[in-house]
C-alpha cells in the first residue's frame, strides 16, 4: 500500500514539469502570501481558532523541550505533507481522497518518528505515543483538504509551514506557562533535544520546595489553553475597539458639518 | 394605573443573597467551634487567611470588572466560599496552600465565569481540587484529634508552623502527628478515619482489624464524628430557616446509607459500613453546606433529589473503590457538570397542563397528525 503510494508521489514528483503542475508554476499568486502569514499564525491560527489538534497539545505540554520537539516534528509533517498532497491532487479520485492524506501524512509521521528515534532518543521516549498521534492530528489533514488539494505547492509549503509554527508557537508558550508555574524552570531537559551542550541553556527562574502539581498535570493544559485562548480574544476585542472610535468620530464630524 | 403582576409563590419572605449566606456563615459556627476543639487553633487560623484573602481577591476582581465594590463585598459569598474551604483543609498546612486555593475560587472559578450566581462549579470544591491534586502531602497531613493527641499546638505554635512547617521545638508536622501507642510500634503516623481504612484495605487487612486502630474508638472515628454531628445540626438550623430545602441534604444521605448498607451486606470485610459514611469524612459538611449552594445545584425539587443522588453514588464510589480516600469535593464538582442535563430533564410542568411526558406524546401526536 505505502509502495503503490510513494510510486503515486514519485510519479507526481516527476511529473512536476508536466502540463497540469506546469499552469501551475506559472499562475503561482504570490499576493497570497501575506494573508497565508496572517492567517497561520494568527487570524486562523490551528490551535487558538481552529481548536485543532488538541490533544497532543494538551498531553505534551509540560515542558518548553517536549512542546518544541512536538511543534517541530508536526511543522516538518504538516509542510510535507501539505506539498505532497498538493503535487498528487490532480491523480487522486476525490471519493478516495481522505485515505490517501492519511497515507501520505503516515509516511511523514513514520519518517520523522524514525528521525526523532535515531537523533533525540531521550525527547523520542518522553513524548512516547504522542509522535506516531501527529498522523490522527486533525490540524494536518484539515490543511490537506482545506487548503493543500486546491492550490499549488509552493503556496501550500507556505500554508503549512506558516499553520505548523502557528501550532509551535502555542504549543511553546502554553509549554513555558506550565513549566514555569508548575516547576519555576524554563527549557528543562533541553539537551534532550538539542544535544548536550544544551543543558546549559536550563533557566531556574525560582526555586520551589513543592511543584504545583496543577499546571505539570492534564488539568493545567485545560486551564492554561483557556487562558491564552480567552487572551487572544481579549487582545483583538481590544484591537476592533480601537478601531471603531475613529469611525464613530468621523460620524460625528459629518453631523456637525450637516448642521 | 398599571397593576404590578407577580408569578407565584405569592408568600414572601424577603431575604437578600446578604442575608441568606449569613444565616449559611452562621450555621457552620458549631462545626467550627467542634473542629477547634478536636484539631486546635490552626483551624480558626486556617479561617481568618482564608477570609482575608477571598476579601481581597474579590475586591480586585470586582476592580478590574468595573463593578461597585461594596455591593460585591457585602453579599456575604466570598465568605462562605472561603468558610468551606478553610475547614476542608489540614489545620496546619503552609499558609500559601489555603491563600492559593482560596484565590483560585474567587477569581477563576468565580469571577472568570462570570460573578456572583454565574459560576458553573461550586468555588470552594473546584478550589479544594485544585490543591488536592497540587498538593497532595500537605492535603492529607491532618493532626490527630485531640482525644489522641493529648494536647495541640498552641495559638502561638500553630502560626510558626504554617509558617514555615516547624514548631518552635524544631518539630516537623510530620512528627507532630505522631501519635504513641503502646503496643507494636513507639508511635505512628495519625491518618483521618477513612484515610486509615483505605491503606489498612490496601495492605490486605480485613475491616474489623482496621477498625480496631484507636481512632475508632468512637462510633465513626474520634474527632470525625462530633464535628460530622456538630456540621448536621448547624445543616438542621439552615432547613429550620428555610435557608436550604431538604431535598438534597435527604437525598445524599438515603443514597448514602443505601449504598452502604447494600455494600456491608455484600462485603463485610472490605466495604465500611453506614456509620463510617455517614459520619466520617466530610459527609455532613457536604451535604448541608456543599452541595446545597444555591448556584451550582440543580434547581428544581426533582432535579434535586437526582443531584443529591447523583453526589452520594459517587461519594460512596469512589471512597470504595477510587484512589481518594474522601470523594466530596470531586462528586459535587462532577454532579455541577450534569446539572444543565437534570434541569433539562426535571423541568416542572405549570400547573393544569399535565406532566411532561404526558405533553410530549401529545405534541408528537398531534405533530404527526398534522404530517398526514
Amino acid at each position: 500500500m505505502s509502495d503503490a503510494l510513494n510510486q503515486a508521489a514519485d510519479t507526481a514528483a516527476d511529473s512536476t514539469p508536466g502540463s497540469t503542475e506546469l499552469t501551475d508554476t506559472s499562475q503561482v499568486d504570490y499576493t497570497e502570501v501575506p494573508t497565508l502569514v496572517r492567517n497561520g499564525l494568527w487570524e486562523n491560527n490551528p490551535a487558538l481558532v481552529q481548536l485543532l489538534g488538541l490533544c497532543p497539545l494538551l498531553a505534551v505540554t509540560g515542558t518548553v523541550t517536549n512542546a518544541l520537539g512536538l511543534g517541530l516534528a508536526t511543522l516538518l509533517v504538516l509542510v510535507g505533507s501539505n506539498v505532497t498532497v498538493s503535487l498528487v491532487r490532480g491523480f487522486v479520485p476525490n471519493e478516495v481522497r481522505i485515505p490517501v492524506f492519511v497515507m501520505v501524512i503516515a509516511t511523514f509521521v513514520t519518517l520523522v518518528e524514525l528521525l526523532m528515534n535515531a537523533f533525540t532518543y531521550g525527547l523520542f521516549m518522553a513524548l512516547g505515543i504522542f509522535i506516531p498521534l501527529i498522523v490522527t492530528n486533525c490540524a494536518i489533514i484539515g490543511r490537506a483538504e482545506a487548503y493543500a488539494s486546491k492550490n499549488g505547492w509552493q503556496l501550500s509549503a507556505i500554508d503549512g509551514f506558516m499553520m505548523g509554527l502557528g501550532f509551535a508557537a502555542v504549543l511553546l508558550v502554553l509549554g513555558a506557562m506550565r513549566e514555569i508555574i508548575g516547576q519555576g524552570t524554563l527549557f528543562d531537559g533541553a539537551d534532550l533535544l538539542l544535544g548536550a551542550w544544551a543543558s546549559h541553556i536550563r533557566i531556574e527562574l525560582f526555586a520551589v520546595d513543592y511543584p504545583l502539581l496543577l499546571a505539570v498535570l492534564p488539568p493545567g493544559a485545560f486551564l492554561g489553553m483557556g487562558f491564552i485562548i480567552a487572551a487572544k480574544n481579549w487582545f483583538d476585542h481590544k484591537r476592533k475597539l480601537k478601531a471603531q472610535p475613529q469611525l464613530a468620530e468621523k460620524v460625528a464630524r459629518a453631523r456637525v458639518t450637516s448642521n | 394605573m398599571s397593576f404590578y403582576i407577580a408569578s407565584s409563590p405569592h408568600a414572601h419572605q424577603r431575604r437578600t443573597t446578604s442575608q441568606l449566606m449569613r444565616i449559611v456563615a452562621l450555621a457552620m459556627i458549631p462545626g467550627i467551634i467542634a473542629q477547634w476543639y478536636f484539631f486546635g487553633w490552626g483551624v480558626l487560623l486556617q479561617i481568618g487567611l482564608a477570609v482575608a484573602t477571598a476579601y481581597a481577591a474579590e475586591a480586585l476582581c470586582l476592580q478590574a470588572r468595573e463593578r461597585s465594590a461594596f455591593g460585591g463585598l457585602r453579599d456575604n459569598t466570598a465568605l462562605v466560599t472561603a468558610l468551606l474551604l478553610a475547614v476542608s483543609i489540614p489545620p496546619l498546612a503552609p499558609w500559601w496552600v489555603i491563600v492559593i486555593g482560596v484565590a483560585f475560587s474567587i477569581v477563576v472559578v468565580k469571577h472568570l465565569y462570570g460573578g456572583v450566581g454565574q459560576n458553573l462549579f461550586n468555588p470552594a470544591m473546584a478550589g479544594y481540587v485544585v490543591l488536592l491534586i497540587s498538593f497532595p502531602v500537605q492535603m492529607t497531613s491532618w493532626l490527630p484529634p485531640i482525644e489522641l493527641a493529648g494536647s495541640h499546638p498552641s495559638l502561638w505554635e500553630s502560626i510558626h508552623i504554617m509558617l514555615f512547617q516547624y514548631s518552635t521545638a524544631g518539630y516537623s508536622v510530620e512528627q507532630l502527628r505522631m501519635v504513641e501507642t503502646g503496643a507494636l510500634l513507639d508511635a505512628v503516623v495519625m491518618a483521618t478515619p477513612l484515610d486509615h481504612i483505605r491503606s489498612d484495605l490496601s495492605q490486605g487487612m480485613t475491616l474489623s482489624e482496621s477498625l480496631r486502630a484507636p481512632i475508632f474508638a468512637g462510633i465513626a472515628g474520634l474527632g470525625w464524628q462530633w464535628v460530622n454531628l456538630a456540621y448536621l445540626a448547624g445543616g438542621l438550623v439552615l432547613l429550620q430557616q428555610r435557608v436550604i430545602q431538604w431535598h438534597i441534604p435527604v437525598s445524599i444521605l438515603a443514597t448514602l446509607a443505601l449504598c452502604a448498607g447494600i455494600g456491608s451486606v455484600i462485603a463485610p470485610d472490605t466495604l465500611p459500613g453506614l456509620d463510617i459514611h455517614l459520619l466520617s469524612g466530610a459527609t455532613m459538611l457536604g451535604a448541608f453546606f456543599i452541595a446545597t449552594d444555591p448556584v451550582s445545584a440543580a434547581t428544581s425539587n426533582r432535579g434535586r433529589l437526582v443531584y443529591g443522588a447523583l453526589i452520594a453514588l459517587l461519594v460512596y464510589l469512589i471512597r470504595s473503590f477510587g484512589g481518594y480516600p474522601d470523594a466530596v469535593a470531586f462528586a459535587v464538582l462532577l454532579a455541577n457538570l450534569c446539572v444543565p442535563i437534570i434541569d433539562k430533564y426535571t423541568k416542572p410542568t405549570t400547573y393544569g397542563h399535565g406532566s411532561a411526558a404526558r405533553r410530549d406524546t401529545k405534541q408528537a401526536s398531534s405533530s404527526s397528525k398534522g404530517g398526514n
